[in-house]
């Protein structure tokens, strides 16, 4: 959750404790609810007939610092006591350990809007189910500081996975890596042919670790471009989400290239497909190239600037409450939730960010 | 204009990474030249690389299971190529543990080499990671500026102390000073030195032995006739000395260097399957 965002919210509900986090641009949220079960003791506390069960957010730095080594800490600690006192303004963190010594921690919290990305899993096109390790194979070959991945259908059935090359970026200056998953290394696939989505690495990097360490299956629900994409992984007593906004298509979704030159790369033939001749006797021939390798003599693909798009977006996604204009050109991450009441006081996101569904709760 | 290569040997390949990697530390950018028999890694002496150059050569047969090249024309039959070797090498580091690792120049939209690693999977098919690395192809009149350099005439040559402790102590001193002086005599001594405003810090080697050069046409070279006890020395850039002496990841056969007095330092690292230059010019 720390690598999502600075604030923990902590939700306690009837069917356990729930721990959220989002991301300061809106684009990441993660959930984390823990059945009673998992706990020795559960009491949520009362919710009258005018109040709901109190929650609460802190500061994910002092949450964690209480818990900051782990191996000590299981060697040392027998109970943890987390306990809400909304009159002290306090949530006090226990740690019961050996010899007696019983560690008190005070934090202060902040009361706060129940934070809740809108979603729903049943209405994705396409679900990918695969053990945490396969993922963690794949996302290896990545360089750690790459920041977005295209996943989608890849050729021959299989799943494939490519680094997102900016639209400005040069692509004779920027190595592309791709790779490509069987469907029987998945243990359940469901894919919507041609779909694709482009997401941030670095939160999904986060889940991944998790996942491989607690050893539970990581599940994928994705739709169109633009569309959220939902991690999950699930557990008798423990249940994840991971919601993060994916990149909206530039081109019109008529078009057959579609972004980031998701056309696939054919499987490496072993036969002389790619000849260069032609193209070095155009450069022998070709003149000015005086310092260094003379830039390539092929058109290179550039999408089509986005300011022309939202009109057709708005014509795909109903729930779009309507054209954005001056929409930044690159870039369309879209916010998942939260209307103008959240938003305000960010000046430079709210304006130019789209909202596909408003805030659950409404004004309140 | 062809190239395609294939390695299967997880030692091979292991050790053909370790190269890139060293070629890495040492150039942000380099030409990569291709002939029927080898594979050279060169930077040239131009000023934006400080003026230090490197000529990195190895053979083909060495590594490569599969190699066919087809150079530019009939008489010149080689290919040379301008790439970021940092690419490769991250195209090669996780491929450690790969059935076959397939590379091969080819032209899509731009110019590159795309690295097939096929991986080992627990499904029927194998999985494969696909890494286009971006070339630029160097025309045939460019040629000329990336040809081997000669040995200097130096005035001393050396064999290297241990490169690990050479490594430590040029660490150390690069917190104190830019620039370290590297001399040495025909007896086996070299020291190297930073002198600030501050400290001065000199370690001194000794026994090291001068490898024996043999003079080709019999004309006196600098070296010769020269005072034993003598030292040659070169003032140049701690932080290019500690690029190539960090870049070694296993020791080398043979390593020396070559002095000349002021003027520039000729390292050369020998392993088995790959030779290595590096020349650092000295500073004003």
């Amino acid at each position: 959750l720390s690598r999502i965002g600075d604030e923990l919210y902590l939700e306690p509900t009837e069917s356990g404790l729930s721990l959220r986090a989002v991301n300061s641009s809106r684009s990441a949220f993660a959930s984390f609810l823990f059945a009673p079960l998992f706990f020795q003791l559960y009491e949520p506390g009362s919710a009258g007939p005018d109040t709901e069960l109190f929650r609460c957010k802190v500061h994910m730095k002092s949450f964690l610092g209480v818990f900051r080594s782990l191996p000590s800490l299981e060697k040392s600690v027998g109970k943890c006591l987390i306990l809400l006192k909304p009159r002290a303004s306090r949530l006090v963190l226990q740690l019961h350990c050996k010899y007696g010594v019983t560690k008190t921690h005070n934090l202060a919290f902040q009361e706060c809007e129940r934070l809740q990305a809108v979603f729903d899993t049943q209405r994705c096109a396409s679900r990918l189910r695969a053990p945490a390790r396969l993922l963690a194979e794949a996302v290896v070959h990545f360089p750690p500081t790459l920041a977005e991945v295209t996943m989608g259908a890849g050729p021959g059935g299989k799943i494939s996975l490519r680094n997102y090359v900016e639209d400005e970026a040069e692509p004779s200056k920027t190595m592309v890596t791709e790779l490509c998953l069987a469907e029987d290394e998945f243990q359940s696939v469901a894919v919507a042919p041609g779909s694709h989505i482009t997401f941030c690495l670095k939160e999904f990097r986060g889940l991944l670790s998790f996942a491989e360490a607690s050893n539970l299956p990581l599940t994928i629900h994705f739709d169109e471009p633009g569309r959220p994409v939902i991690f999950t992984l699930d557990d008798t007593v423990l249940e994840v989400h991971l919601v993060l906004a994916t990149l909206s298509d530039l081109e019109s979704n008529s078009q057959s290239p579609s972004t980031n030159g998701m056309s696939h790369l054919p499987a490496p033939s072993d036969d002389f497909a790619d000849d260069l001749e032609s193209y070095m006797a155009a450069m022998e021939t070709s003149e000015g190239c005086s310092e260094g390798p003379p830039s390539p003599i092929f058109p290179l693909r550039t999408p089509q600037p986005a300011k022309s798009k939202p009109q057709e977006e708005d014509e795909e996604d109903e729930e779009e409450e309507g054209a954005v204009p001056g929409t930044p050109p690159h870039k369309k991450f879209r916010s998942l939730f939260f209307g103008s009441v959240m938003t305000a006081g960010r000046p430079g996101l709210a304006t130019t960010q789209e909202v596909l569904a408003e805030d659950s709760d409404g004004e309140s | 204009m062809r190239f395609r290569a294939k390695i299967v040997d997880l030692a091979c390949l292991n050790h053909f990474s370790r190269i890139i990697n060293t070629v890495a530390k040492l150039a942000k950018t380099c030409i990569l030249r291709l002939t029927v028999c080898k594979l050279y890694f060169i930077l040239s002496d131009k000023v934006a690389n400080g003026g230090a150059s490197m000529w990195c050569e190895l053979s083909q047969g060495n590594f490569f299971d599969e190699f066919q090249m087809e150079g530019v024309a009939a008489e010149h039959n080689e290919i040379y190529l301008e790439f970021v070797p940092e690419n490769l090498w991250r195209a090669l580091k996780t491929a450690q543990n790969a059935k076959a690792v397939k590379i091969k120049l080819t032209n899509k939209h731009c110019p590159c080499l795309r690295v097939a690693v096929e991986l080992p999977s627990l499904s029927s098919s194998s999985r494969i990671v696909t890494h286009d690395i971006p070339v630029g192809v160097i025309p045939r009149r460019m040629w000329n500026d990336f040809r081997e350099p000669s040995v200097p005439d130096f005035d001393v040559s050396i064999y290297l102390p241990v490169l690990k402790t050479m490594k430590s102590v040029v660490e150390r001193m690069k917190n104190l000073s830019n620039f370290i002086v590297i001399e040495a005599n025909l007896s086996g001594e070299m020291n190297l030195k930073i002198e600030t405003d501050l400290v001065s810090v000199t370690t001194h080697f000794k026994d090291l032995g001068n490898p024996p050069w043999a003079s080709e046409d019999g004309c006196q070279s600098s070296a010769q006739g020269r005072d034993l006890e003598s030292m040659a020395e070169a003032c140049i850039d701690i932080k290019k000395l500690l690029q190539l002496l960090a870049g070694q990841q296993v020791n080398p056969t043979k390593a020396l260097c070559n002095i000349v007095h002021k003027r520039i330092v000729h390292f050369i690292l020998l392993h088995e399957e790959v030779s290595l230059q590096y020349f650092i010019p000295a500073v004003a």
